[in-house]
């Protein structure tokens, strides 16, 4: 049996690639990796269970159609029977074109490994996080996408090879005209801690006590909707139902009520603390840690105790 | 502009989620019906708008029974021309994509609109199945969508960030958040769509590729741990020690 795992370009110290390998090698049986681009770097993917890692040096940027070829080709080239991807913004493009073209079942979101005593079936997420639900492949060819902080990196300190793979993809329909990254920050569906804030913080210009706690805790931050609507925040940063949704380890929200629609976007996190000056605000319902206080006065002393563990850990 | 918009019912976003028949089926009961909001808001208000700039035809098409109807006729309220519904039971995203592809086949389409996901799937995967099917070029998550002449510009979410891309038509596009805003039906919309034209098709056949056999809820979550205000370090001693996050 062989997996084929899709990298990002560039992405092998990636946590989310270091997971994808950790699942496939999981699964029993060999694991190749495929990508495109550079391949500085590729060679570390074996710590985590890779055994060979294909690399399309002829392509340096791609649009999501080239990319399925790129998969598709090296399905072909390896006889793997499992695909894996990160369910990222890449993958939700290119799974479900590969799955129509390899004729494979999709398993789009999976949070954990499936389960292959009887069939095979993989367990996801369903009703924007507020049900699971069993799904069973048909298909000889199975492709999974695996949403994010599903299953830790393990690293068994193997050994990679690298190969040259030109999988002759064509010319991309797509003309990218401009691209706006922000610098430095973690992406927020990777990140396994963040601090998010909500309209009780006032305005933009106390955003600088949410940026502290996440600088203390080595966290991302995000916000509610209302505050990327005003624009005290960017968008990327907005989390729930029409925003992004994440899973992250720790989730703090301070000056969120908790509608429903920011709850579907965060309720797979393991630990969630709400900070809120109502006692009634509905998030303390999904809360693990509650803390009924001001905001503008819990942030700081938060912050200086995360200082104060730090010092002393 | 000839623009197909798939649309998908979907419960409403405060609807009680629960299962049926050993955990196999989502419980109907009391469950009202809508359609999906990312369908409706951004992709068919999208839609609409580019009709009323440049002129053409917005047809709505869905997979699933009689009883859609009634979010078929929301959508032509809006202001859809006609509907297509494939009469069939939408058993998982490939089905779906590939009725949907077989009728886009026969009617030559500019653009192909779906949501971002169903809020009750949220798979994110009929989009790209149904370019792949008709060999076409898929947009996915855009935030704007503009078009002059045969040249689609969009604004899409990118790991990490932005990127702004010009494509020909035809092109598949899922619409996320930032394309449109929501329009409510007026009076005369919603008499006009009871005489619009709705075509109910018979399905392909096609080989089932996945399925979804049981749902679970998830645990029940304990309640909540109240935490002086006073005492931060309390809290990271918590999160330390009990949650073991930090």
């Amino acid at each position: 049996m062989k997996t084929l795992v899709f990298i990002n370009s560039n992405h092998f110290a990636a946590k989310a690639s270091l997971e994808v390998i950790t699942y496939a090698k999981k699964l029993g049986g060999e694991v190749v990796a495929v990508t495109y681009g550079s391949q500085e770097g590729a060679d570390q993917l074996g710590a985590y269970g890779a055994s060979k890692v294909l690399v399309d040096n002829s392509l340096t940027v791609a649009d999501e159609q080239q990319i399925t070829k790129l998969v598709a080709s090296a399905v072909e080239s390896t006889g793997a029977t499992t695909v894996i991807f990160s369910h990222d913004l890449v993958a939700k493009a290119v799974a479900p074109r590969l799955s129509v073209k390899l004729k494979a079942g999709l398993i789009s979101g999976a949070i954990a490994l499936p389960e292959t005593g009887n069939g095979f079936t993989c367990k996801v997420n369903v009703f924007s996080g507020k049900a699971f639900a069993t799904v069973s492949v048909k298909t000889d060819i199975k492709i999974i996408s695996l949403l994010p902080n599903s299953i830790q990196p393990e690293n068994i300190g193997g050994s990679a090879v690298v190969e040259s793979f030109n999988a002759n993809v064509g010319a991309s329909a797509i003309k990218v005209v401009s691209t706006k990254k922000p610098e430095g920050s973690i992406p927020l569906p990777e990140a396994e801690l963040v601090v998010s804030a909500g309209r009780g913080l006032k305005g933009p210009e106390n955003w600088g006590m949410v940026e502290e706690l996440a600088t203390a805790l080595g966290a991302a931050t995000a916000c509610s909707r209302p505050v990327a609507d005003i624009g005290w925040r960017p968008h990327h940063e907005h989390v729930g139902q029409t925003g992004v949704a994440i899973r992250p380890n720790l989730y703090i929200a301070a000056g969120i009520s908790g509608a429903i629609q920011h709850l579907a976007g965060v309720n797979g996190s393991k630990v969630i603390v709400v900070i809120n000056s109502d006692p009634e605000a509905p998030f303390f319902k999904a809360a693990d840690y509650g803390v009924v206080g001001d905001a503008f006065d819990v942030l700081p002393k938060l912050t200086e105790a995360i200082k104060k563990f730090k010092n002393a850990n | 502009m000839n623009i197909l918009v798939c649309i998908s019912k979907s419960p409403d976003t405060t609807s009680k989620i629960a299962f049926t028949e050993g955990n196999s089926k989502f419980d109907e009961n009391g469950v009202q019906y809508i359609v999906n909001p990312y369908d409706e808001w951004y992709a068919l208000v999208r839609a609409l708008e580019l009709k009323e700039t440049i002129g053409g035809n917005v047809t709505i098409i869905t997979v699933g029974n009689a009883g859609d109807e009634a979010i078929i006729r929301k959508a032509l309220a809006i202001g859809a021309d006609n509907a297509v519904r494939i009469d069939a039971e939408p058993t998982d995203a490939y089905f779906v994509a590939t009725q949907i592809a077989a009728y886009a086949k026969k009617n030559a389409f500019d653009l192909v609109l779906t949501g971002k996901e169903t809020i009750n799937y949220n798979g994110s995967q009929v989009g790209g199945m149904i370019a792949e099917h008709l060999e076409l070029p898929y947009v996915s998550l855009a935030s704007k969508l503009d078009v002059a002449g045969n040249v689609v510009t969009l604004e899409q979410e990118i790991v990490g960030g932005l990127q702004v891309v010009e494509v020909n038509t035809p092109v598949v596009v899922s619409c996320a958040k930032g394309m449109a805003e929501q329009r409510i039906p007026n009076m005369r919309g919603i008499m006009a769509a009871r005489t619009k034209p709705l075509e109910v098709i018979a399905p392909e056949s096609i080989e089932l590729f996945t399925q979804y056999e049981t749902y679970q809820l998830p645990d029940a979550k304990k309640a909540c741990t109240m935490i002086d205000p006073a005492n931060m370090e309390s809290l990271v001693e918590l999160l330390h020690n009990e949650a073991k996050v930090i």
